[in-house]
């Protein structure tokens, strides 16, 4: 579903990532962890498309599955959809159903299913979360070639999302972001997540932040969104706590660049005893 | 009535005029606005249309305890000034939320000159500007307090958003003040639109043209608060904004 092959990233004429290989299948979830500076945000901004993060060599391919219908059906299309195909073939990919990543630009990579969990979600004071998420939402559809969502069908799934992350809706109908807790943040991070339905999640360091029954609330809102046998996860983490509620198939180290060491969860286990330096030599 | 000579450089108030546009509008008829004492009033001025040139000069006289609540959208004109002096009675209320929105050489202006005559009188300025290509931006207010009139409450809120680099902003807040017993806050920044707040739209979906959209609404939003025809203010911002993006 998402292949990064021999990826070499620079931020400020730094290089950070000196040839990563990753290969996450359809109904995966891979762990990266790492100790700081290792290149684990660097990853999740290229991922994502963040200006300023240049690849300089290496390749990312993803494969978008096919949209699975919502609960209770898709809208009718809208009559007016010209543009909208246009970009939706664009998001099919080649024969194989792969898209070069990262050629699109970051609207479109959500359009075509990524999401990136942002480790440190931005305030935008005067844009409520319901209005940005409606017109994100019919951004994606649109170049996908899907009919917008109503207002009502749009407030029915935030209600349903906010209430899987057990979060207050009349907090959605406030600025993004403003004034939320750390641990707030995080959990409206996986609304948005809820909400955009991606095909494939980058986590960054969605557990930091949170007390016990947040990192709770938020592992089994990861499940319940994203482990599906169509959908891939990569969670990057520094801790293993939340590996305890969202078990990964893979454990990844990555150190200097690259990944210098995977295995299974019992892996996670072994960094916490012994951390990094010992297991990573 | 003897003709007004057209103003120079050395004239504060049109320091940053485009003069030559001014020439052909020439001169200015003053539109008196009387509020009598204990009414309330408001008005939207809104100039949107694409012309050579306007300008108009607005004098208001607030009586006491009475309120005026002025709005002003100034995107159209390729020279577009709005003046507007007010006199300010004893416990009189004065608001002005305005927005420039400019593009291309586009040179619009707010020149303002609030007087608190007598004590109690409450001014509210909010001007927020959204500037690109090479258009100019400029915001001059005078705030004067004058001897005796304790108990002023004024302030003046002015933002500028460049969304290039050629763009220009001015702005000058100015108090003069002459009373002990007053409360004058002025705040002035002019910035560019926030690189992270924008990739983070953009990675939910958001086309960088809409995510600028979106940001720059909420931004100009502040000037059109509480305004009695708030939404019809906000849909034509929005429709300017959506050509300067």
């Amino acid at each position: 579903m998402l292949k990064i092959t021999n990826l070499h990233a620079t931020v400020a004429n730094k290089p950070i990532l000196k040839g990563l290989s990753l290969s996450i299948n359809a109904g995966e979830i891979h762990a990266i962890m790492g100790p700081n500076g290792a290149g684990k945000s660097t990853l999740a901004y290229v991922l994502g498309g963040r200006p300023g993060y240049e690849v300089t060599e290496g390749s990312v391919t993803f494969t978008p599955n096919p949209r699975h219908p919502r609960e209770g059906g898709d809208p009718s299309p809208a009559p007016d959809q010209t543009q909208g195909q246009e970009l939706g073939s664009r998001l099919r990919g080649n024969d194989e159903g792969g898209v070069d990543l990262l050629a699109l630009a970051p609207h479109l990579r959500a359009a075509a299913g990524l999401f990136l969990g942002f480790q440190y979600p931005v305030e935008i004071p005067g844009v409520s979360f319901v209005q940005f998420l409606r017109e994100a939402a019919n951004s994606q559809r649109k170049a996908r070639g899907e009919g917008p969502l109503s207002g009502g069908e749009f407030l029915k799934l935030a209600r349903e999302k906010a209430g899987l992350l057990r979060m207050d809706m009349d907090m959605l109908k406030r600025p993004v972001n403003v004034g939320f807790s750390g641990g707030e943040k995080k959990r409206a991070e996986m609304v948005q997540m809820g909400i955009l339905d991606p095909s494939f999640a980058v986590l960054d360091e969605t557990d930091s932040g949170l007390d016990i029954d947040a990192l709770r609330i938020v592992g089994e809102g990861i499940n319940a969104i994203m482990r599906r046998p169509d959908k891939g996860v990569l969670l990057i983490t520094h801790y293993q706590r939340l590996l305890d509620y969202v078990r990964p198939d893979f454990v990844h180290v990555l150190a200097g660049g690259r990944i210098v060491k995977t295995g299974g969860p019992e892996l996670a286990l072994e960094l916490e005893e012994q951390g990094y330096e010992a297991v990573a030599a | 009535m003897t003709a007004v000579a057209l103003p120079t450089r050395k004239d504060e108030a049109f320091r940053y005029a485009d003069l030559e546009a001014l020439a052909g509008v020439w001169p200015v008829a003053r539109e008196d606005i009387l509020v009598p004492s204990g009414q309330s009033t408001s008005l939207s001025l809104i100039e949107t249309d694409p012309v050579a040139a306007v300008a108009r000069h607005l004098v208001i006289e607030v009586e006491a305890g009475a309120s005026f609540d002025l709005r002003i959208l100034n995107t159209g004109a390729a020279f577009g000034r709005i003046a507007v002096d007010a006199r300010l009675g004893e416990g009189a209320t004065f608001t002005l939320g305005a927005a420039q929105l400019g593009g291309d050489s586009q040179t619009l202006e707010i020149v303002t000159e609030v007087a608190h005559e007598a004590p109690g009188a409450v001014s509210r300025q909010v001007v927020r500007s959204v500037l690109g290509g090479q258009a100019t931006g400029t915001y001059l207010g005078k705030v004067a307090v004058a001897r005796g009139s304790n108990g002023t409450d004024s302030e003046q809120s002015v933002r500028a958003m460049l969304l290039s680099r050629t763009a220009t902003a001015n702005a000058k807040p100015e108090l003069e003040i002459y009373a002990d017993d007053v409360k004058c806050a002025h705040g002035c920044a002019v910035g560019e639109l926030d690189a992270n707040g924008l990739f983070y739209l953009q990675s939910r979906g958001l086309p960088p043209e809409e995510a600028k959209k979106l940001m720059l609404q909420a931004f100009v939003a502040e000037a059109f608060s509480g305004a009695a025809d708030e939404e019809k203010l906000l849909a034509l911002a929005l429709e300017r904004l959506g050509e300067l993006v």
